[in-house]
């Protein structure tokens, strides 16, 4: 992102052109990686209430995947999901793996 | 329209001939009288304004923040300590480039606690980025009030109109007022440029702004404040072609050919004149230049005034250790940067009147045969024992 001068920016700082945070995306930040495994989940969409990221992928109500250009890896979906029969249907792995 | 009424409620008046969408205010002396005078105003429904009791004037300046955010015009009043509490908030008013209009009435700074007048409250405020316009009378007051809605939406900064404490606030005055019709046509309806209320158009008021672009945004109103000078004068003027009194940067009474300047602000200037116009009587040349506009103050205009003359600074107000008080260091860096030297253009400093200390016709002559012998530097408090 090249950086704008003062005459070419809104003044105080306001962002006018809302949502930008989807310019940002904040997927390099990650050290840690949520995985889908589709067969534990029971779409109680659990990951997309708490996601602080928006980063939950739903299509006609059914949890999709994670959308890993802004996912974080903060892992709270993780902790959040209950599963099926003790399995959980989101796993977290360093990003590296 | 002659109205006998103190300060307090000539400014009262001009915020209920303005009719500010919002209100927000917490009462301090001297300036309660506004505030009370006005929720009467709310309470009887002779205004359509949301007034917004708050707990501290921290809270009032930030209600107005957010209100003036959603596009609405806003007011509010302080005074002293009050105004000090607000500090955080005015700079962020100031450079979120709110125009809220907040009638300052000018009181000493505790401690010891005072609550009479000096100028060390809207001195002290004078680097947050508001425009700042100082009034001698009453008059000037509501006058000022009315202009600085024009002044504050047009310049796209937030104004301070001040008047001293007691002196202007709790004197009955003659004045003349205008008709509620006309204060409105003058001040026009507001059309905000944006607010965050409109959910059509979302928008992000105040985010963390770090080195990258800070800077930038602080370079916007280093570069647009000194504009607002052109906007506080073609309103000026327009309200003289309007209304019969014309509005200027400041006031320059018999300057002309004077020898003696002597530089002040708000009531002092009153008496001033009053000296002035004796020692006139008696032959001498001597004249007085009461700035209105401090901020941004209108450095070259003033010098353009001042050069030549042997010049007289009364400050009602200190920044301790320094040279002089902030009204004398601004008239000398005028004057410096205006190619004015010690020799042709002698300034002599005083400071008076601290915590309403009286500043007599007498101690005004003192101030003017100091400057008359050219005592370039001299720095002097007048009235004060020792």
């Amino acid at each position: 992102m090249s950086l704008k001068g003062y005459k070419e920016i809104p003044d105080a700082g306001l962002i006018l052109n809302a949502p930008t945070s989807i310019q940002n995306k904040t997927g390099s930040w990650r050290s840690m990686k949520p995985i889908f495994h589709e067969e534990n989940c029971i779409n109680c969409l659990f990951c997309w209430w708490y996601c602080p990221d928006s980063a939950i992928i739903i299509e006609d109500g059914k949890m999709k995947g994670i959308n890993y250009d802004y996912c974080k890896g903060c892992g709270i979906c993780v902790h959040e999901c209950p599963g099926k029969k003790g399995n959980k249907a989101l796993e977290l792995v360093p990003e590296k793996e | 329209m002659r109205v006998a009424i103190t300060g307090n409620d000539a400014a009262a008046l001009a915020m209920k001939q303005i009719n500010p969408d919002v209100v927000a205010a917490y009462p301090i002396t001297p300036q309660t009288q506004i505030v009370q005078t006005f929720s009467q105003y709310v309470h009887n429904g002779e205004v359509d304004t949301v007034f917004v009791t708050v707990e501290s004037e921290h809270s009032a300046m930030s209600a107005v923040v957010g209100a003036a955010a959603s596009g609405a015009r806003t007011m509010t009043a302080t005074s002293a300590n009050g105004l000090a509490l607000m500090w955080e908030i005015l700079y962020i008013a100031a450079s979120l480039r709110l125009p809220i209009v907040m009638t300052v009435v000018n009181r000493a700074l505790s401690a010891p606690i005072n609550i009479h007048c000096d100028h060390s409250d809207s001195m002290g405020a004078r680097d947050s980025g508001w425009i700042q316009i100082y009034s001698e009378s009453a008059q000037e007051t509501y006058d000022n009030l009315i202009q600085a809605v024009r002044i504050a939406e047009e310049a796209r900064f937030p104004v301070m109109v001040c008047q001293d404490g007691f002196i202007t606030s709790h004197s009955v005055e003659v004045l003349d007022v205008l008709e509620d019709k006309e204060v409105r046509e003058f001040i026009g309806e507001y059309k905000p440029a944006y607010s965050i209320l409109d959910v059509d158009n979302p928008i992000t008021v105040g985010p963390l702004d770090l080195f990258d672009y800070y800077f930038e945004h602080k370079a916007q109103q280093i570069v647009d404040m000194p504009k607002a000078k052109d906007v506080v004068l073609k309103i000026g003027e327009e309200f003289g072609k309007k209304f019969g009194r014309k509005y200027g940067l400041f006031e320059a009474y018999m300057t002309d050919d004077a020898e003696v300047v002597v530089v002040v602000m708000n009531s002092a200037a009153g008496t001033t004149k009053a000296v002035i116009d004796e020692l006139r009587s008696k032959g001498e040349k001597v004249g007085l230049l009461k700035p209105r506009l401090f901020r941004p103050f209108p450095a070259a205009e003033i010098a353009e005034i001042l050069k030549g003359k042997k010049v007289a600074v009364l400050d009602r107000a200190m920044s301790f250790g320094a040279q002089a008080g902030p009204l004398s260091i601004e008239i000398q860096s005028a004057l410096y940067l205006a190619g004015a030297t010690a020799s042709d253009t002698p300034v002599s400093s005083f400071i008076y009147g601290l915590g309403g200390r009286d500043i007599t016709t007498d101690n005004i002559k003192h101030a003017i045969d100091v400057a008359k012998e050219g005592r370039h530097g001299h720095f002097e408090m007048l009235n004060v024992r020792e």
